[in-house]
């Protein structure tokens, strides 16, 4: 059956509660099993050998001396893998970032790995390794690598990769029209991720052809299918099991050293574990773009923007992806603009490949507009949360990237910001305020869930998309509500790859959006049966059975003798009415629709130190209908804390050398409990049109406007536009210095 | 007839034709007849497109019905953390 | 490499194991004891998941070695509840949402654990900066800071 998926107003039961998470005990009391935390018989340990070079041509590698170890059990190079150099370009940059095949293009890179008995051994062996590097000129910068005379990053492609185009409009007429124009060009770092798990599997390859993997992924349906793919492996043959996962926020969307272990266990016939360390996290996964962007905005002295131009310059790492573009599309996509032009260019540099980070390049150009749109509001004398309402998108704008907009708006998040008490406080000396406003799409996919009714009447609901932040409770709730059961009576596990339909990954604001959809209608499919049950139990039509508050009502005077029957009551009787009952659905879930935010600061800078503490800050975001609103609230706070780190104080540090300096939360330092303050959130509910219990995703968009918010709030309280994320005291300093210094 | 308009990266692939008309009742035709007019779209449609119609970003449900004379973009899907 | 024998005192339980000398605490709980509540997330006693209380003590066992756990008193996550009953921190953390992935959490409960125990009425800052050394990138901490707060006013009403 197929679901109607439009929005239906309901008086909700378990949905907008605060119940304790299914998960809770086992994560409180250790017992909760993530990515290193599992173990197999016989099995080995694992560890990469890495480039110390930024950029060079492997000449030859000998791993004779490292088999010939005592205790080593299987040692692969690019040459056990197969080689895709003729075929799909995607995976061949994907495997070739697993295993460097003929150049190492990153400090960091992988040539070479070892299983053996334990990691002592393990250690020993690839010092045991010779390779012999021919090393190349490097790049690491994003502007430098832009120039015509700069080393190429990987092999003859040119470093400008890709260039995009999105917009509408004159802008050259608009910029005429203007009677203020900003124009100016700003700079962020790359950042990580930071999941404080680092990745994490085991890897078991039989002999007759199977295998499985236990690992720690945000996807283990789509780390099934680009293992199989890589290793040309039947995708049936391999099972994976997601574990518990310890944070990916995107750094866990793709495959980085699975398809290794998976390759060392087919070759040492044993089970392997593969744990990265912390420095290996750093060096090669998942770091996002840093970026150079010019802004250029106009706008008449009432306050109307006339044109906006921006070119952003995404480093991607040495493979070419899309991530200016995504930048491009997203930042202006806040505003109504008659006139607009964005183009992303992707750079290639030796840095790890980029990954995705939580509303992937969105962070950045955001950065870039709200502070270009903060100082047009401050030279036309105009209040800068005014300035935006003035110029905010809404029902009927054609948005930025191309197409029209529905019925969402950025509005009422900048209304709720103008109407909250945090705008009106009192600020002390040294302390500024900013604002700053986001834009992500947030989107859906194939999603699939199996609804069980046990014997008991209780329901265990099978989910295939991970869960990274309580969404085991979020569709508990749903299956409650929809089923109109109790949620203490359904008890969600999210299910491994053998055992149920292949899910996309939980990305893109998608776990709690799509698959509290797929479970509605499981849920629904399971109440068609046990209607049809009730009416052979009671040998009447299936048409006079009503399904309320989770009974099954026989409906008109005719049938004023019988009592309702309860799913348990139904359930007792499966076994003579037609065997297990259970609802099931396969979807694909289109239609989440795009997210906004308005984010509110206030900070104090130490003119002597350069030093910032944030002393306040409120999340103001859309979430249609908050299922769980605690773990609601819980992603708005991540979300900013992640962007408070990015816009103060983390930053990948590259030396002369090409290699990474700082690889590790000593010297990348994220936010601390002491850094931060209470993070206030109002979560707004305007109904998404197009879910039936009117819920969006609501995971990543809150990371886009702390850059900006901090920045506008930096500035308001030193009196000097910074243009460099992130804000650490050394370039604070050097802002006044440059300021004083006139 | 909708009205097509390709993002950037798409448009040397189809004679750099940035906008079309195309007449096709769902997204999965649509998408089709966009093929057949210019091979070199079939790798992009394959992996990587994503429809907004009428402003409604669509990455997986290509039967979804096109209104007559609905505005039609193909974007890039996109990746999300 | 020679192993060494150790002697100690494990959530209340008398435990002897062998290690090298090399060996980390943490290596030891995780790979020769099976106490995987433990977590590493650096290695380097950076990140504080894999906290535990030695003495009394909040430490990072990645940076103890299993050598020094001799005649000491460790506490784990595993020892944090009494049986079926949790800790008020543990309850409290889940009652609090004041976890997501819940990789951090283990490392919090003890170090929280290690507070409250000297110091039943903390201020939201005594809190703050005594959970300085603990990394949690879910939460931005603000719903942890809460769940230590509400345990600690249990906790006093339990010893009133």
């Amino acid at each position: 059956m197929s679901l109607d998926t439009t929005y239906q107003g309901r008086n909700f039961r378990s949905v907008g509660t605060r119940p304790l998470r299914p998960d809770g005990v086992d994560k409180v009391t250790g017992r909760a099993r993530y990515g290193a935390d599992f173990n197999m018989p016989g099995q080995l340990v694992a560890r990469i050998l890495r480039s110390p070079h930024a950029h060079a041509r492997i000449v030859r590698i000998d791993t004779s001396r490292a088999e010939a170890l005592k205790g080593v059990k299987a040692v692969v190079t690019a040459a056990d893998l197969p080689d895709l150099t003729e075929g799909d370009q995607g995976l061949f940059n994907t495997l070739e970032n697993c295993m460097a095949r003929t150049e190492v293009l990153y400090d960091g890179h992988a040539v070479a790995a070892v299983a053996a008995i334990d990691a002592r051994v393990a250690k020993q062996a690839l010092k045991l390794i010779e390779v012999e590097y021919e090393v190349l000129p490097h790049v690491t910068d994003v502007d430098m690598a832009a120039r015509p005379d700069a080393p190429k990053a990987n092999g003859t492609a040119p470093n400008i990769a890709k260039q995009t185009e999105f917009g509408h409009g004159d802008v050259d007429a608009g910029f005429a029209r203007a009677d203020v124009i900003v124009e100016r060009s700003f700079l962020t770092e790359q950042t990580h991720q930071g999941y404080i798990e680092p990745h994490a599997c085991v890897a078991s390859c039989n002999s007759d052809g199977t295998a499985e993997m236990w690992v720690c992924t945000q996807g283990h349906f789509v780390y099934r299918q680009t293992c199989a793919s890589l290793l040309g492996l039947d995708v049936s043959k391999l099972r994976v099991t997601s574990s518990e996962i310890g944070g990916g926020f995107g750094g866990k969307t793709h495959v980085w050293a699975e398809p290794v272990a998976l390759a060392l266990s087919r070759k040492a016939g044993r089970p392997v574990k593969l744990v990265m360390s912390r420095e290996e996290v750093f060096r090669a996964s998942g770091p996002t773009s840093a970026t150079s962007i010019d802004v250029k905005i106009g706008a008449t002295k009432d306050g109307r923007i006339t044109a906006a131009t921006a070119h952003l310059r995404y480093s991607n790492g040495p493979y070419a992806d899309g991530w200016a573009e995504m930048g491009a599309m997203t930042s202006f996509a806040c505003y109504d603009l008659e006139n607009v032009k964005t183009v992303g260019s992707e750079i290639l540099v030796n840095r790890p490949k980029v990954a995705a980070y939580r509303a992937p390049s969105a962070p950045m150009a955001a950065f870039a507009v709200e502070s270009a749109v903060d100082e047009l509001a401050q030279k036309l004398g105009i209040d800068p949360v005014e300035f935006r309402i003035q110029n905010a998108a809404s029902e009927g704008t054609r948005s930025s990237y191309g197409p029209v907009y529905g019925p969402i708006g950025i509005g009422p998040t900048l209304e709720a910001a103008k109407a909250h008490d945090h705008m009106k406080a009192p600020l002390g000396p040294n302390q500024g305020r900013g604002m700053a406003c986001g834009f992500w799409f947030n989107f859906g996919g194939q999603t699939c869930t199996d609804l069980n009714i046990n014997a008991d009447g209780t329901v265990t609901l099978a989910v295939g998309t991970v869960d990274v932040g309580g969404s085991r409770a979020s569709l508990s709730l749903i299956a409650a509500e929809e089923l109109g059961i109790d949620y203490k009576d359904v008890k969600a596990v999210v299910a491994d790859t053998a055992t149920l339909g292949y899910n996309d990954m939980t990305d893109g604001s998608r776990g709690t959006f799509s698959s509290s959809m797929a479970t509605i209608s499981a849920a629904r499919n399971a109440i068609e049966v046990m209607r049809q049950r009730a009416a052979l139990i009671w040998d009447i039509p299936v048409e006079d059975i009503d399904w309320e508050d989770g009974h099954a009502v026989a409906r008109g005077e005719n049938y004023g003798n019988l009592p309702p029957l309860s799913v348990a009551d139904i359930a007792a009787e499966a076994g003579t009415t037609g065997g297990p009952i259970a609802g099931h659905s396969e979807i694909v879930a289109d239609g989440a629709g795009v997210s906004f935010a308005t984010h509110i600061c206030d900070v104090e800078v130490d003119p002597e130190t350069g030093s910032t503490r944030i002393k306040r800050y409120t999340v103001i975001q859309d979430a249609g209908k908050a299922v769980h609103p605690s773990y609601v609230e819980g992603q708005y706070q991540g979300g900013a804390a992640q962007g408070i780190g990015w816009a103060l104080n983390e930053e990948y540090v590259y030396g002369e050398d090409g290699r990474l300096q700082n690889p590790g939360f000593l010297d990348y330092r994220i936010p601390v409990c002491s850094d931060l303050p209470m993070i206030d959130t109002q979560i707004l509910e305007i109904p998404n049109p197009n879910h039936p219990y009117g819920v969006r995703g609501v995971g990543e968009t809150s990371i886009v406007p702390p850059l900006a918010a901090i920045a506008n709030a930096i500035s308001n309280a030193v009196g000097v536009r910074m243009t460099h994320i992130p804000m650490s005291p050394p370039r604070i300093l050097a802002a006044l210095d440059r300021e004083k210094a006139g | 007839m909708v009205q097509v308009t390709l993002w950037g990266g798409l448009v040397p692939l189809a004679d750099n034709q940035k906008t079309l008309s195309v007449e096709a009742g769902t997204i999965r035709e649509l998408l089709r007849k966009l093929q057949e007019r210019y091979p070199g779209l079939e790798g992009p449609i394959r992996n990587e497109v994503a429809v907004a119609v009428d402003g409604q970003i669509y990455r997986n449900d290509w039967s979804q019905e096109l209104p007559p004379d609905a505005e039609v973009f193909l974007m890039r899907r996109l990746a999300g953390g | 490499m020679a192993s060494l024998p150790v002697s100690t005192t494990i959530n209340s339980d008398d435990v002897e194991y062998l290690c090298h000398a090399d060996e980390s605490l943490l290596d030891v709980l995780r790979d020769r004891l099976g106490l995987m509540g433990a977590k590493e997330g650096c290695g380097t006693g950076d990140c504080g998941a894999c906290s535990v209380i030695m003495d009394g003590r909040v430490v990072c066992s990645c940076l103890v070695l299993g050598a020094e756990a001799e005649g000491r008193n460790i506490e784990t996550i595993e020892g944090m509840a009494d049986g079926n009953t949790l800790h008020p921190l543990q309850q409290k953390f889940i009652e609090h949402a004041a976890l997501q992935c819940g990789i951090c959490t283990p490392g919090f409960l003890m170090a929280a654990k290690a507070l409250l125990d000297t110091n039943p009425d903390p201020s939201e800052e005594e809190i703050r900066f005594w959970l300085a050394g603990n990394l949690c990138r879910c939460t931005g901490y603000d719903k942890i800071v809460r769940a230590v707060a509400d345990a600690a006013i249990v906790m006093r009403e339990e010893r009133a």
